[in-house]
């Protein structure tokens, strides 16, 4: 039986989050995710993974595990004061029609 | 490519935990079409059967890379090479894709990867089958492919966001697989004598064993029921067949080619084209490991594992000294 993938390292290879600006002006977006020995390998991986069509003109790769993500248990005591706000939205307000450039 | 419904003779926990009010509020987020991401919580046999059918379909891709790249050295122009290493380099993304997915739910890669060489893991039984010419690659492109588009197109809209995210982007692609195929198809039905026999001879051996790769008839699949009220899956392997059936009948046709089923007849009633029996003895033999190429797959997953050995050693040695000189390095100012 042959080793499996990366025994000789102790398992996997860190894990890496993948984002990619699609094009000048746009923000960077997260695409996926890849294994790699070290930032340099997960750039190079990232290319030959996630951007074989002209994906991207930028990439940006961190490791998964220096990512702090909100708790989807807490979702509700974090978003949910926002619910009734509305107020903060400009269709909150009756204008009269007459009235323009509002 | 598609890793066919498998998962219909894995050893699946059925329950859903539907009994729980936790099971209660997730069936009630799948039924309103919400997304479950992986930080969520789900049914431990929600988990456990995408896991089965997203590393069986990585796997899938990954064998499915052999018996195309097969034919790279002796693609016949410049331009057939370039498109095929592109296809299958596309066939490794999907893969990579996959497992990216699958580790979202809390297995490694480095487990799924020894599940595959160990032989317990499924893939495609389609990929147990030999490429004997240069129409064996346009067969592919055109029929596997054709019917892993089928498969995966209502994958998108599965209830796994990670796994609905790789589908869109692997069904993005696959359109280009298919396109190729049929362009070789059309060439060679074009062509010489020689090269239609060649185009008839492939399609004889792909059409049956690309007719399976939508899984048992929908009698048989015990837990179709199940994905498809979790939204894992939204069309039963018959329906998916049926449309596969009628799609790809016309396109051979217009090849001018002849579908190797004495019984298949349009029925002008349904509106449906019918095929005779399928033989479903010679899927359960493939599956079981005893199809043309079952050992010649593994062992072929087996070397290359073994070959990138020292690859895979070396960049983690290297990356340990970078990072180790990087800290030093921040120590001394």
């Amino acid at each position: 039986m042959t080793q499996p993938e990366s025994a000789a390292a102790g398992g996997d290879w860190p894990l890496f989050e993948v984002f990619i600006r699609s094009r000048s002006g746009l923000e960077h977006k997260h695409v996926g995710s890849l294994h790699a020995a070290d930032a340099r390998m997960a750039i190079e991986h990232a290319r030959d993974v996630y951007t074989r069509r002209q994906e991207g003109v930028s990439l940006w790769v961190i490791r998964s595990a220096d990512i702090i993500a909100s708790d989807p248990e807490e979702a509700d005591a974090l978003f949910e004061p926002a619910r009734d706000k509305v107020y903060r939205h400009p269709t909150f307000y009756a204008i009269p029609e007459e009235v323009k450039n509002l | 490519m598609y890793t066919q419904a498998l998962d219909t003779h894995g050893k699946e926990p059925i329950s859903a935990a539907a009994g729980d009010a936790a099971g209660q509020r997730f069936q009630a987020r799948i039924d309103a079409d919400e997304k479950i991401e992986p930080k969520d919580w789900m049914p431990d046999a929600y988990r456990q059967t995408l896991i089965r059918q997203i590393s069986q379909h990585a796997h899938s891709e990954i064998v499915g890379m052999l018996p195309e790249g097969n034919w790279i050295t002796r693609a016949p122009s410049l331009k057939r090479k370039a498109v095929l290493i592109a296809k299958v380099q596309d066939e490794g993304g999907h893969g990579m894709y996959l497992y990216s997915a699958a580790e979202t739910l809390g297995i490694s890669r480095a487990q799924m990867v020894q599940q595959l060489l160990s032989g317990t893991a499924k893939y495609s039984s389609i990929f147990n089958y030999p490429t004997l010419t240069w129409a064996d690659v346009g067969a592919i492109g055109w029929l596997v492919d054709g019917a892993a588009i089928m498969n995966q197109i209502p994958i998108c809209r599965c209830s796994y966001g990670p796994y609905a995210r790789a589908m869109v982007r692997i069904c993005k692609e696959e359109s280009f697989h298919q396109r190729q195929g049929f362009e070789i198809m059309l060439t060679l039905a074009g062509g010489t004598a020689e090269q239609r026999a060649m185009a008839q001879d492939a399609l004889d051996r792909w059409w049956w064993p690309s007719i399976m790769m939508f899984g048992p008839s929908d009698a048989d699949s015990k837990h179709t029921a199940q994905s498809m009220r979790w939204k894992i899956k939204r069309f039963s392997n018959d329906e998916l067949r049926q449309k596969f059936i009628d799609i790809t009948v016309p396109q051979a046709q217009f090849l001018g080619l002849r579908v190797p089923d004495p019984e298949l007849r349009w029925d002008e009633a349904g509106q449906h084209f019918r095929i005779g029996p399928i033989d479903w003895s010679e899927f359960y033999e493939v599956l079981k490991g005893n199809g043309p190429c079952n050992r010649e797959r593994l062992q072929a997953r087996r070397d290359a594992d073994a070959a990138g050995e020292w690859v895979r050693a070396a960049a983690a040695a290297h990356a340990r000294k970078q990072a180790a000189k990087q800290a030093t390095g921040a120590r001394q100012p």
